[in-house]
This record gives structure tokens, sequence and C-alpha cells, in this order.
């Protein structure tokens, strides 16, 4: 999930920010330096010190700009084929609750609240599983279904043919939107 | 490179930095501690998936509306006729950051990203006039965590 970047870190400007801070702002949209001390290696770059540039980073994650420090993985490139988004007709009254207990389910990997599009969509809520197979994102619905007793609400799977685009948005998870 | 090229290693790798990395002076050595391997190892193995594309990122994992900028999901039911032909004008505007064909009336499915929040509705408003079909914005209500984590 890469490319293009609809989003500019650098063009972003908080009030107060000095030029080094969005020296490493763009510095960091290239991704973590692949060096012993990573931070150090950034703080060079930026024209700053390893302290300062470790007490931006934990400023911005504290701030949530950035939401962590990890890893990206092109789960196709992986085999994992299906990509399956899960759709659900909620009543509105009920939606926070069903939604906070299928996010703490380890199989979906988003889960969204969304507005109907009334007549032809009327779900509102949204959530996304993988899995190599569709019979296993399948049954691990079925089994999801039952331990939430969902049986009531009306729910579609759309999977996923095909990615014309995996990426565009470096900070853009598929289907986080 | 694909799931057959990784060693168990590479996986463990993978999967444990699905978790994020600590924000310490030396992040690869912790974590290369963690898995019993060295950090010269640990960085070389980063490099290899990076380069073989299984990583497309690797570092902070940025919130798009702290950024200021404009997100949602869009979707578009395009007859079947017109799809490839659909599919080239949609994907030629630089908001498209993903793009999935899926089985349903409404068959198209792309992210749309913005600089501001305002620029969702023009992007809308372009991408109906270049198609000729309605738009169906579904931007995020509300948003219920998850710990994001694909084992491979």
């Amino acid at each position: 999930m890469s490319t293009a970047t609809p989003l500019s870190l650098e063009a972003h400007r908080s009030p107060g920010e000095t030029d080094a801070h969005r020296r490493l702002r763009g510095l960091l949209e290239q991704g973590l330096p692949l060096t012993p001390r990573p931070w150090c290696t950034l703080a060079e770059q930026a024209g700053m010190a390893e302290e300062e540039v470790m007490a931006c980073v934990r400023r911005w994650q504290a701030d949530g700009m950035i939401k962590r420090l990890g890893l990206v993985v092109r789960h196709r490139r992986l085999g994992i084929q299906a990509n399956a988004m899960v759709v659900w007709d909620v009543p509105d009254e009920r939606v926070a609750l069903v939604g906070r207990r299928l996010a703490r389910e380890t199989a979906v990997t988003l889960c969204y609240r969304r507005p109907r599009r009334l007549p032809d969509w009327p779900y509102n809520l949204f959530c996304m599983i993988h899995g190599a197979r569709r019979e296993r994102v399948l049954a691990e619905l079925t089994a999801i279904v039952e331990r939430l007793g969902l049986d009531d609400l009306e729910h579609r799977v759309l999977f996923s043919t095909h990615a014309y685009r995996q990426c565009g948005g470096r900070y853009v998870q598929e289907g986080a939107a | 490179m694909t799931l057959d090229d990784l060693d168990v290693v590479d996986r463990r790798l993978i999967n444990r930095l699905q978790d994020g990395l600590p924000l310490v002076e030396r992040p690869y050595v912790a974590v290369a501690e963690e898995l019993d391997i060295t950090e010269g190892d640990l960085l070389y193995r980063l490099e290899r998936l990076r380069e073989g594309g299984v990583l497309s990122r690797f570092g902070p994992m940025y919130h798009a509306e702290r950024l200021g900028g404009g997100l949602t999901l869009a979707a578009l039911a395009v007859p079947e006729v017109d799809f490839d032909r659909v599919t080239e004008t949609v994907n030629a505007f630089p908001e498209v950051a993903h793009n999935y064909r899926r089985e349903h009336e409404l068959n198209m499915w792309f992210v749309l990203a913005t600089e501001t929040p305002e620029a969702i509705d023009a992007a809308i408003a372009d991408i109906e006039s270049a198609t000729g079909l309605p738009v169906y914005n579904m931007p995020k209500e509300e948003e219920f965590h998850v710990r994001l984590h694909l084992p491979v």
C-alpha cells in the first residue's frame, strides 16, 4: 500500500512549528531509516539532535498524528487473497455496541460506522476480514455471528475480486477512510 | 517475493513489527533480542523484505484527519461494459488511493484522500462528471478500534 502522496506531510504545518520539524516530517514520510540508530540518522538529515527527534515523534504520537511505528504488509503479495468487506444494517441504537464488539474480534482488521445511502445502500456498519481463502473468511464470519448473536442483523459480504490500485495514499490503510 | 520466500524468522519478524516498534535509541536491537537474532540480521531481513515489495511501508503510520486532510470511502455502480473505461477514468484522479472491484451492484470501491476536508466534495463532483455516474460517498462516522495484525 504505497506510492503517490495525496497528503503531503511537509505541506501541513502546525502553528509554532520550525523548519527542522517540517523537514523531519518530510523525512519520516520516506519511512524509518534501516540504520542501527534511525533517529540519529534522521536527526543528522533534519539538522536536529537525536533526543529532539525522539521527543518530536513522541509528541506526535501523543497528539495522535502518528498512530504507531510499524509496518504495512502488502498482503496480496503474501497470498492473503481473500479480502472481505462485511457490511451490516444495524439499528442506530445498537450500532455502537455491535461495532465495539466486532472490533474486538481478532479476524476483524477495521471497523467503521458509515452513513446509509438509502434506498440503494442500507448498511451502516463496515468491517474488514482478511484471510488466505474465502472459505476461511466465511467460516470466521459465521463464528463471529454466532458468538456475538448477530444473526438477526441483515448483512452482506463483499469480496474484492481485483485491486486496481492498492495504494495511492501512503498513509491510508485499505478501507481506512 | 511471495509467502513461500519467507522463512520462519521473516514471518516472526513481520508479525512482531505489526505490533509496532519501540521509541528508543536503538529500536532494532530491542526487537532483534526479542526474536533471538542479531541486529544486523534483522536489518538485512527488513531491507530484503522492503526490496522484495513485501513491505510497502516501514515507519510511522499517520492519522490522515489529524494532518488536516480529507478522507472518505466512495463507491460506484459501474455497468459491466464500461468497467475498464471507468476504472481508468477513476484511477487517473490523484486523490484516489485504493480502488477495489467488489461483488455487489456497487462494484467499484475507492478511497479518496485530499489535502483538505473541503476538497473531498470537489473530487467527488469531478469524478461524477468524468464518469457520468453518481458517487456514493460514505465517510467514516465513527471508528471502532481494532488491533491491526495480519498474521503471515
